[in-house]
């Protein structure tokens, strides 16, 4: 048999192996190397971090190649790119500059406002945010190899975070419960194809790893997204907003790994100096909410 | 037999379901205590770099190096195998390996995510049927030592190999559903390996 590449096993294989980790934002080589050093096990290559996007607010696009390639150049781990929803050409200028992984990202100003990317026509992976169960399956639909909870990035308040991992594991829990000839009627509530549906429902998960994501800015916030049963986190403003970024960046490792254990958390904890300059997401007038975008 | 699954990073979920598919039911392995619990460990994929890393911040990192030394089975795949070899090619000059194998593994050899593949290979486990095997941002074995037996390779380039206690695989079987390479490692690696220390 030939080689073949960019096959579904291959796509939702490699999220498997970043299992248990964080990745962390970073927008030079530097940073990258700052991130693998700490025990990142990818990183995500952009031009400005969520709180940077937030406070200068302007459309928010792809990162120069330049720069990916930089990063590329700097560490041996993975590294990641964002596109904007529904930009197919930023994807494809990344699928060429070999990115390993493209986060089809609200962080990133929308290119449209109807449609997601097709990603079935990509060799290269992407990982979608979802706030709930019905979004994750429609993005899995799309090709979507890996979800992350959308959370409020670059906010440093963990709570929309929270409600999304509590919403998408909540409605599968629920799904589990349901007798096999009410699954139609839950796939139409739920607005996702229902052979998905019924997937979920008889094995209990996503059939793609589910990462958290937003607002993540503490190692005790990484734990307790562990415990909510993420299977690993993304870091964006958090790390490299933050006084020391590289103690911080190893501590929210340390705390993702022994999310379970209260004594490595409190350990990872201790002394990290100031953590990056939170907003309450209730705060945000709506319009600048992040995670209202997508669909 | 106890088995023990390094857990610190990775698809460590896939490695115990193959496992316990094979009969065996492994321990999570991320303190010194549950190391020296196990017979035998298994190094699942992930990122070799940061599963180096957490083994020297939670002190793992020599007393694994040391019962590897002393004979102790273990299998590696991917990240596993970097982790298992003597010498690691295209790594940062830091990046430390429990070592055990006399090879010298490329990282990344294949390329990156987007030359990820699927493909049909022989395994030496003496079965006529072919293996599916699924490597990502695999590595592969560029120097093949003293004591190394080569079980496959593709393109010419080993892609599991042994020695008498150690196994190592480029690809996964621990997500291909295909759990050969589990019970051989069970079966013709460790138990013969702890019956001989005896």
């Amino acid at each position: 048999m030939a080689e073949l590449t960019g096959t579904g096993r291959v796509k939702r294989g490699m999220a498997e192996m970043l299992k248990g980790g964080v990745i962390m934002d970073v927008v030079n080589a530097e940073q990258a190397k700052i991130a693998e050093d700490a025990g990142a096990v990818a990183v995500m290559a952009l031009e400005r971090v969520p709180a940077d996007i937030r406070a200068q607010g302007g459309v928010a696009r792809m990162s120069d190649p330049d720069m990916i390639e930089k990063i590329q150049a700097a560490v041996s781990i993975p590294v990641m790119a964002k596109a904007r929803i529904g930009h197919f050409v930023e994807a494809q200028v990344l699928q060429s500059l070999g990115v390993d992984y493209i986060d089809e990202s609200e962080v990133l100003t929308p290119a449209d406002y109807k449609n997601h990317i097709d990603k079935w026509n990509f060799t290269v992976p992407f990982v979608c945010g979802a706030t709930n169960l019905g979004e994750a399956l429609r993005r899995i639909n799309e090709g979507a190899a890996m979800i992350r909870s959308k959370g409020e990035a670059g906010t440093g308040d963990v709570s929309n975070a929270m409600q999304h991992m509590r919403e998408i594991n909540g409605e599968i829990r629920r799904l589990s419960s349901l007798r096999e000839d009410e699954l139609y009627v839950a796939a139409k509530e739920l607005q996702a194809p229902f052979d998905l549906v019924k997937e979920v429902a008889a094995a209990g998960k996503l059939p793609v790893v589910l990462f958290t994501a937003g607002g993540i800015a503490t190692p005790a916030d990484a734990a307790l997204m562990m415990s909510m049963g993420a299977d690993g986190v993304f870091i964006g403003s958090g790390i490299f907003k933050s006084g020391n970024p590289a103690q911080r960046a190893a501590a929210c490792v340390r705390a993702t790994t022994f999310w379970d254990d209260p004594k490595v958390v409190a350990d990872a904890s201790r002394g990290l100096g100031e953590a990056m300059v939170g907003i309450n997401v209730a705060d945000l007038p709506a319009p600048h909410r992040l995670a209202e975008r997508g669909w | 037999m106890r088995v023990g699954v390094l857990a610190f990073q990775g698809d460590v979920r896939e490695h115990v379901s193959a496992l316990i598919a094979c009969g065996v039911y492994p321990i999570s392995v991320r303190r010194a205590s549950e190391l020296a619990e196990v017979d035998a460990l298994v190094i699942p994929g992930g990122e070799s770099t940061t599963i180096a890393q957490l083994a020297q911040i939670f002190d793992l990192y020599q007393p694994i190096k040391d019962r590897i030394k002393a004979g102790m089975p273990v299998y590696g795949s991917c990240a596993g195998m970097i982790l298992l070899a003597d010498e690691i090619l295209d790594a940062s000059p830091e990046q430390k390996s429990f070592g055990g194998l006399d090879i010298s593994v490329r990282r990344n050899a294949f390329g990156r995510q987007v030359d990820s593949f699927e493909t049909q290979i022989s395994f030496a486990d003496g079965s006529s049927e072919l293996m599916h095997a699924i490597f990502i941002r695999a590595p592969w074995v560029e120097r093949v030592g003293h004591g190394i037996e080569v079980l496959t390779t593709f393109d010419s380039h080993p892609v599991a190999v042994r020695s008498k206690s150690i196994l190592a695989t480029a690809f996964h079987p621990e997500i291909s559903g295909d759990y050969r390479v589990h019970r051989y490692f069970i079966e013709e690696v460790a138990l013969p390996a702890l019956q001989q220390v005896q």
